[in-house]
């Protein structure tokens, strides 16, 4: 029994350490790809550890008017990410700490760290940091909403918002198409495109002054203390592929009674839908522009608007205003 | 029968969606290509009903939703768009985000409408009445919302296409009816055109404000 315990813990911490490993080398995918497809020869593909590695090195120069929150806001951010990224069930649906993959304390979680990076975006009182936090903030208010209805629907399908039972649920279900399903698909993935900060929402590699969002936010840091913050927007990339693999392709994911074998086959499964996932962001950020920041209101709302009609499908399947 | 009305549920849902990118398009020529695939999506779904319930004569009505609605009609429009010169953003009444959250209400209304009314009918009709019933609604609303002539031609033909999807869930409308109202959509096409060209004529315009003044409400 204890020697079964031990087990469960190290799965639950090898999915831990694999989300914090494999996150720079699935921005590493995203960046290659899209350097392939513009004909340029493109960073190699561990250029993320190498930066953060060479930003760990690296002395923080802060700012003369930074507060406490500054300097602490990096650890927080990170940590917080990296909880909720380790919470998504990756390869199997029933480590030990299962029961605390909720959505809802996933969304929890997100949310705390993006408020800490708006505060500390206002912190050091540069322009910059000011527009890149009401920026932020502006997306949050319409991402999360719908955020909240897509899980809702995903709830009501599955009869629980804990996220290995709902992988379980359509591990268990035969495959079948459903308007509701679809829709909160498309939604997720507008969220996370917003989330982030990729292309059409905001464009990762610009520092153009009049577009950038999240790195406008940054701009104030250096040293290891961007190189948090910069593994903890890998992870978030991680953490939103993950979540719509466990969701809307779960196939391959050891079922909660499966032992080491099925482990394996399920972390095979998962780091190979997990850089295909990466592979797709890149093509889709080539394919298209970048929005005007007036018009993101728009774009994110459809995330909203395919979200409460997912949940209006979902309820009008299951007959509940009857 | 599951996997029968999994996907013509899966149809219908396909030509809600559509119904929104209407409300969402800010372009005429991305209103009207939107306008195309509804059309098609609809002609899909009346062709699976038909399979799928066999009742062969509703094939008739896809191809006719199929080369009227989904090819004849929007080419029509393009070249109307084309000679008035109107490539520019449509204008409207309220915001885009303003009519998306009018268009989620009236989705909503529509389904609390149809579980109350028909509560005595299968659980599948009365979804694809919904939904149907949603799509004319919002053909409703993108006629209020657009205050360009074109446009509002569009929102009515959308509303057509609702009907056509609840007539083919009902299981009731005769093939005459539905001839006849195929031709009277595209009469009612022609006299719309001529009512644009001449709308443009009198006032240089197609935004559909100018007649305010014809009638003398506003000064």
């Amino acid at each position: 029994m204890t020697g079964d315990l031990l087990v469960q813990f190290l799965a639950q911490g090898a999915q831990m350490t694999f989300v914090l490993l494999i996150a720079p080398l699935a921005v590493g995918v995203v960046r290659r790809v899209k350097a392939r497809l513009m004909r340029r020869q493109g960073p190699p593909l561990l250029q993320g550890y190498f930066d953060l590695a060479k930003l760990l090195r690296k002395e923080s120069v802060i700012a003369e008017s930074a507060s406490w929150l500054f300097r602490s806001a990096p650890y927080l951010i990170f940590a917080l990410t990296w909880v909720a990224a380790a919470l998504v069930p990756s390869f199997a649906s029933g480590l030990m700490f299962n029961w605390a993959a909720d959505v809802v304390a996933l969304v929890a979680l997100l949310g705390a760290a993006r408020a800490l990076l708006a505060l500390a975006g206002m912190d050091v009182g540069t322009s910059f940091g000011g527009i890149g936090s009401s920026r932020e903030m502006m997306i949050a208010t319409l991402a999360e909403p719908a955020m909240m209805l897509i899980v809702l629907t995903l709830a009501i399908a599955a009869g629980t918002t804990r996220l290995a039972g709902v992988a379980d649920f359509f591990l268990a279900e035969p495959f079948a198409v459903r308007v509701s399903l679809a829709l909160s698909l498309v939604a997720l993935v507008i969220v996370a495109l917003a989330e982030n900060a990729r292309i059409p929402v905001d464009n990762p590699v610009t520092h153009l002054e009049l577009t950038m969002v999240h790195e406008a936010m940054v701009l104030e840091y250096s040293g290891r203390h961007l190189a948090l913050i910069e593994a903890a927007s890998h992870l978030k990339l991680v953490l939103y592929i993950s979540l719509l693999i466990c969701l809307f392709a779960p196939f391959g994911m050891a079922p909660a009674s499966a032992g080491v074998t099925g482990w394996l086959i399920g972390l095979a499964a998962w780091t190979a839908k997990l850089l295909f996932g990466a592979a797709l962001l890149g093509l889709w950020e080539v394919s298209i522009a970048k929005m005007r920041v007036f018009r993101l209101p728009d774009f994110v709302g459809i995330a909203f608007v395919f979200g409460f009609l997912a949940i209006l499908l979902a309820f009008l399947t299951r007959g509940v205003f009857a | 029968m599951n996997q029968a009305y999994e996907i013509s549920h899966l149809l219908s849902g396909v030509m809600l969606v559509t119904s929104f990118a209407l409300l969402y398009q800010q372009r005429i020529a991305a209103v009207l290509n939107a306008f195309a695939a509804q059309s098609i999506v609809l002609a899909l779904a009346v062709a699976w009903a038909a399979w799928s319930s066999n009742r062969p004569d509703l094939f008739i009505t896809a191809l006719i939703a199929f080369t009227l609605k989904g090819i004849v009609i929007p080419v029509a429009l393009r070249r109307t768009v084309t000679r008035l010169g109107i490539h520019r953003e449509v204008e409207k009444v309220v915001g885009v985000g303003a009519a998306l959250l009018v268009g989620l209400a009236l989705t909503g209304l529509a389904q609390a409408l149809v579980v109350k009314v028909a509560s005595g009918t299968a659980s599948h009709a009365r979804e694809e009445l919904a939904l149907a019933l949603a799509i004319i609604l919002l053909g409703f609303l993108m006629m209020i919302v657009r205050r360009n002539a074109v446009t509002q031609i569009v929102g009515f033909m959308s509303m057509e296409n609702g009907l056509i999807l609840a007539a083919t869930g009902a299981r009731g409308m005769p093939l005459v009816v539905e001839v006849s109202v195929a031709f009277s959509v595209l009469i009612a096409l022609f006299v719309f055109a001529v009512f644009v060209f001449r709308i443009r004529e009198r006032f240089d315009t197609v935004d559909i404000e100018a007649l305010d003044r014809m009638r003398g409400d506003r000064r």
